[in-house]
């Protein structure tokens, strides 16, 4: 271990760490544009040059390791000298725009000029200009402004697994560019708009729309995914103006998908905001008195009452609908929306047990009926980045689809996973000579009448290869939005579809992706939640709730980590917190639910399951028989999410969202047409 | 403006390397380890553009990403770095002439001059016959005897004055053979103007015969 001294303050590291990375522990800020924690180091903007004792000429701190007995100044005049060439040089040619640039008030090119560079300039020639690139509907370019860092070129070689931006040409003429003007294709792309540290890659939707110190920040979480992306909202008079990721080691590092970063704007488009009924096949505006009022008169008088949960739905809301359906004697609900035949009962047997941070561990993976890509996009870059890391082996049971990363392709039906079963084929010895290998199921593989059978299987798969331990558990589903892990956690499932949608009374608790037309004719349905979708559509009752960023709520992750969504505007017009909404209509129903307080409910859901017990951490489940063994359908698996960007009631309601689909989902099946002619 | 956005020309529709050329490619390609075959993007590069009319075309760099399994962006990134690569088609003598230091200290920017007069181009154009393109590149590493310009990536002309250079102009147009190395004409190669002095009457008495000399 390394022992050393900076600015006088001694200091014992890690072998390999770098002299920034040492500063930085000691809490001596070291100025830097093209070092970035998660991507590779190739010290060229030359701003953390630092002097060390002994050293003929200064050192770029960022790239050199930490050596005993190194005595390191980050702040005498050579430094700074140094420091304030390498400003001076970085902004020949860098224009002086920042009153109309977006990225003013956050830039380091600002703060680090500002602190560190010199006060005026020496330069009186003109300066260059440079063509700005298109790079598609979400990231605006004003490549002038570049100062070639290279961060965007290595987060896409590295972390997006896009290959597309490349620097071109060389000294006065070199620029940040792709091949011959393409747009990039990667569903995590608004990162890009992160790692750039001035002004040159900003975001499109949100250009020109508020100045960061008029935003008001809400630390929050995404729900938009199973993920559970860990977010900053940022709003200004009521409004969400913008999504930005916030640092979990253990979710998401610092990025957030496009989907979560972008589809805000669908928070704005196609809202409930006050109750409506049905009226002549009509929906007339009501208050919440007569909604309540003709709910608790049909409920009254039905025979069957069932109710679904949708993607979107929280812990909250669920339970207190759990209660309210109890208490009046109805089993009938469910939160898998489509038909999904899997074990609920068996948390183990649902739930991402490796963990996302997990994956890192893993030496072979088996991806089972899913796409990580557009099923969970963090999790698809956590395994690039093990991948990267370790090259280690993947196998795909499924269609061939566009990973970034390369796999294996082993077949596309349940046959493959009967061979792996009985220790038959490609993939069995790569399994078997692999330290922690993992299994990960898609929710799309279970939503076939054979899931129970398939999940038996792929368990003894793993229980085979020895992926579950006392020090592993390799055994994963993919849920691919947190409604439906909500809805487990807390035994919201046992009902079963088809019956619900044909009960005298359904109760849609924001589900609209299931077949809305298989509802019975005659059955009366409630719809609460946030927006005019599928559900609402057909309901006879609409009670408007609150969207993810409208209330404090709590959502249970794919790996069965509860986190906290906080209010960070008001829900629109009439529109409640759901859970509230549900606790009001069980008083006028006369079955009033026991809480009438957040914690309350808080309590309530920690009881149903102690999951809830530790906000933000992962309570490992203990390991059960599940599924039921059976024979498979040899009919072959289909993927669960087609389109990535329009997957949920907000993201089809938000017109970014919209154009993203149109130009890289459609747009990308019309060109393979073509190719296919 | 950078070839990056030159964009006044036709890109042909494919490009195949010839038999002879992949004979090329397989040799260099077989020079590096197995899984680093992407270090032979350079030579690939060479190869392309001397089988091409002495221009590398977009499909060619497509293919020579495809042939190296590395993405497009990468052999884009070679080819727009190197002023050595054409990626718009030059004329038959692609003439690039040194304008660094040492050559614009010895003349350069005269020589240059001279041939712009003559053809009734510009550094970067190219005459409408198709028959020359000026350039100006930095140093080509002949200082010793500048000022130089290079032929179509290959042959070097140096000692260049006002005067030589338009005759080079006229014997290539011509296709007339023409000298290659020092225009000087009482100049053996890079030795010195006045002759060999150093260490001569040394190499005298002991009976050394001096290059150049009868």
């Amino acid at each position: 271990m390394p022992k050393l001294t900076i600015d006088g303050m001694e200091i014992t590291v890690e072998p390999g760490t770098s002299i920034l990375q040492a500063a930085e522990q000691l809490g001596i800020e070291v100025p830097r544009f093209c070092y970035h924690d998660k991507l590779s180091v190739p010290a060229n903007c030359r701003m953390c040059l630092v002097e060390a004792e002994k050293a003929p000429k200064l050192i770029a701190s960022c790239a050199m390791p930490c050596a005993d007995d190194m005595n390191i100044s980050t702040k005498s005049d050579r430094v700074k000298a140094a420091r304030q060439g390498v400003m001076e040089m970085l902004l020949i040619n860098h224009p002086l725009d920042c009153p109309i640039c977006d990225q003013g008030g956050e830039c380091d090119l600002q703060d680090q000029a500002m602190a560190y560079g010199y006060d005026r300039s020496r330069y009186e020639e003109e300066k260059r200009a440079v063509k700005d690139k298109e790079l598609g509907p979400l990231i605006k370019t004003v490549m002038t402004r570049c100062i070639h860092c290279t961060r965007c070129v290595r987060f896409g070689d590295e972390i997006a697994g896009v290959e597309e931006m490349g620097v071109i040409g060389r000294g006065e003429h070199l620029e940040i560019g792709t091949y011959i003007e393409q747009s990039i294709t990667s569903e995590l792309s608004g990162n890009l708009i992160d790692v750039c540290p001035v002004g040159a890659l900003t975001s499109k939707p949100y250009a020109f729309t508020a100045r960061p110190w008029e935003l008001t920040k809400t630390e929050s979480i995404d729900v938009l995914d199973g993920v559970g992306s860990n977010i900053r909202i940022d709003t200004r008079g009521g409004a969400v103006l913008r999504i930005l990721p916030r640092l979990n080691e253990d979710v998401n590092e610092e990025w957030i998908s496009d989907k979560t970063r972008f589809a805000w704007d669908g928070l704005k488009n196609q809202r409930l905001d006050r109750p409506y009924i049905k009226v002549n096949g009509r929906h007339q505006p009501a208050t919440w008195e007569e909604a309540f009022t003709l709910i608790a008169e049909k409920i009254k008088k039905a025979d069957k009452i069932g109710a679904v949960s949708g993607t979107l739905a929280d812990c909250e809301a669920i339970i207190a609908l759990k209660d309210l359906m109890d208490s009046i004697g109805s089993k009938q609900y469910e939160c898998r929306q489509r038909v999904a035949q899997f074990d609920a009962t068996v948390p183990a047997g649902w739930r991402f047990n490796t963990t996302i941070a997990g994956i890192e561990q893993a030496d072979a993976i088996l991806l089972v009926g899913t796409n990580p890509r557009t099923e969970a996009a963090i999790i698809n870059a956590r395994i690039r980045k093990t991948w990267l890391a370790n090259r280690i082996k993947i196998g795909v049971i499924g269609p061939e689809m566009d990973l970034n990363y390369p796999v294996k392709y082993l077949g596309d039906t349940p046959s493959v996973l009967e061979e792996l079963a009985a220790g038959k084929g490609a993939f069995a010895e790569v399994l078997k000579n692999a330290q922690n290998p993992m299994v990960v199921l898609g929710t799309g593989m279970l939503r076939r009448h054979d899931g129970m059978a398939l999940q038996a299987l792929v368990r003894k798969i793993a229980e085979k290869y020895n992926m579950v331990r006392d020090d592993w558990n390799g055994y994963n589903m993919l849920a691919n939005s947190t409604g439906v892990m909500n809805g487990l956690e807390l035994g919201f499932s046992g009902g079963d579809i088809h019956t619900i949608l044909q009960s005298d009374v359904v109760y849609l608790l924001g589900a609209d992706e299931m077949a809305v037309s298989e509802i019975g004719f005659n059955s009366f349905v409630i719809y609460q939640g946030h927006h005019g979708d599928a559900g609402a559509a057909r309901a006879d009752v609409i009670l408007p709730g609150a969207a993810y960023t409208e209330k404090n709520a709590t959502y249970v992750n794919t790996e069965g980590r509860p986190q906290h969504t906080r209010l960070a505007v008001f829900p629109p017009g009439d529109a409640r917190e759901d859970w509230k909404i549900i606790r009001a209509l069980s008083e006028v129903m006369g079955k009033t639910l026991p809480y009438n307080t957040l914690a309350e409910v808080r309590g309530r859901m920690a009881q149903q399951s102690p999951v809830f017990e530790k906000i933000g951490a992962v309570i490992p489940v203990e390991w059960a028989a599940f599924g039921k063994d059976g024979k498979c359908d040899p009919a072959p698996f289909v993927l669960p999410v087609t389109d990535f960007y329009q997957t949920d009631p907000i993201t089809r309601a938000s017109n970014v969202m919209k154009k993203c689909s149109a130009a890289f989902v459609q747009g990308a099946s019309d060109k393979k047409a073509v190719v296919n002619g | 403006m950078s070839h990056a956005q030159k964009r006044d020309f036709e890109q042909p529709a494919s490009f195949t390397f010839t038999p002879e050329s992949m004979k090329e490619v397989d040799a260099v390609i077989a020079k590096y380890p197995k899984g680093y075959q992407a270090s032979a993007v350079m030579p690939l590069l060479w190869i392309a553009q001397r089988q091409h009319d002495n221009w590398i075309p977009e499909k060619a760099m497509e293919e020579i990403a495809r042939i190296l399994d590395m993405p497009k962006i990468k052999v884009f990134e070679v080819a727009t770095f190197y002023t050595m690569y054409n990626l718009a088609p030059v004329g038959k003598h692609h003439l690039q002439f040194c304008t660094t230091t040492p050559c614009w200290l010895r003349g350069s920017g005269e020589a240059v001059e001279a041939c712009e007069k003559h053809l009734g181009i510009k550094l970067g154009e190219t005459t409408p016959d198709g028959e020359f393109t000026l350039t100006d590149v930095e140093c080509l590493g002949a200082c010793v005897n500048a000022p130089v310009v290079q032929r179509n990536g290959d042959e070097f002309y140096e000692d260049l004055t006002p005067e030589n250079v338009v005759q080079l102009l006229d014997d290539l147009k011509a296709g007339k053979k023409h000298p290659h190395g020092s225009q000087d004409g009482a100049r053996h190669k890079s030795s010195g103007v006045e002759g060999a002095t150093c260490l001569h009457e040394q190499a005298k008495s002991a009976g050394i015969k001096i290059a150049g000399e009868k």
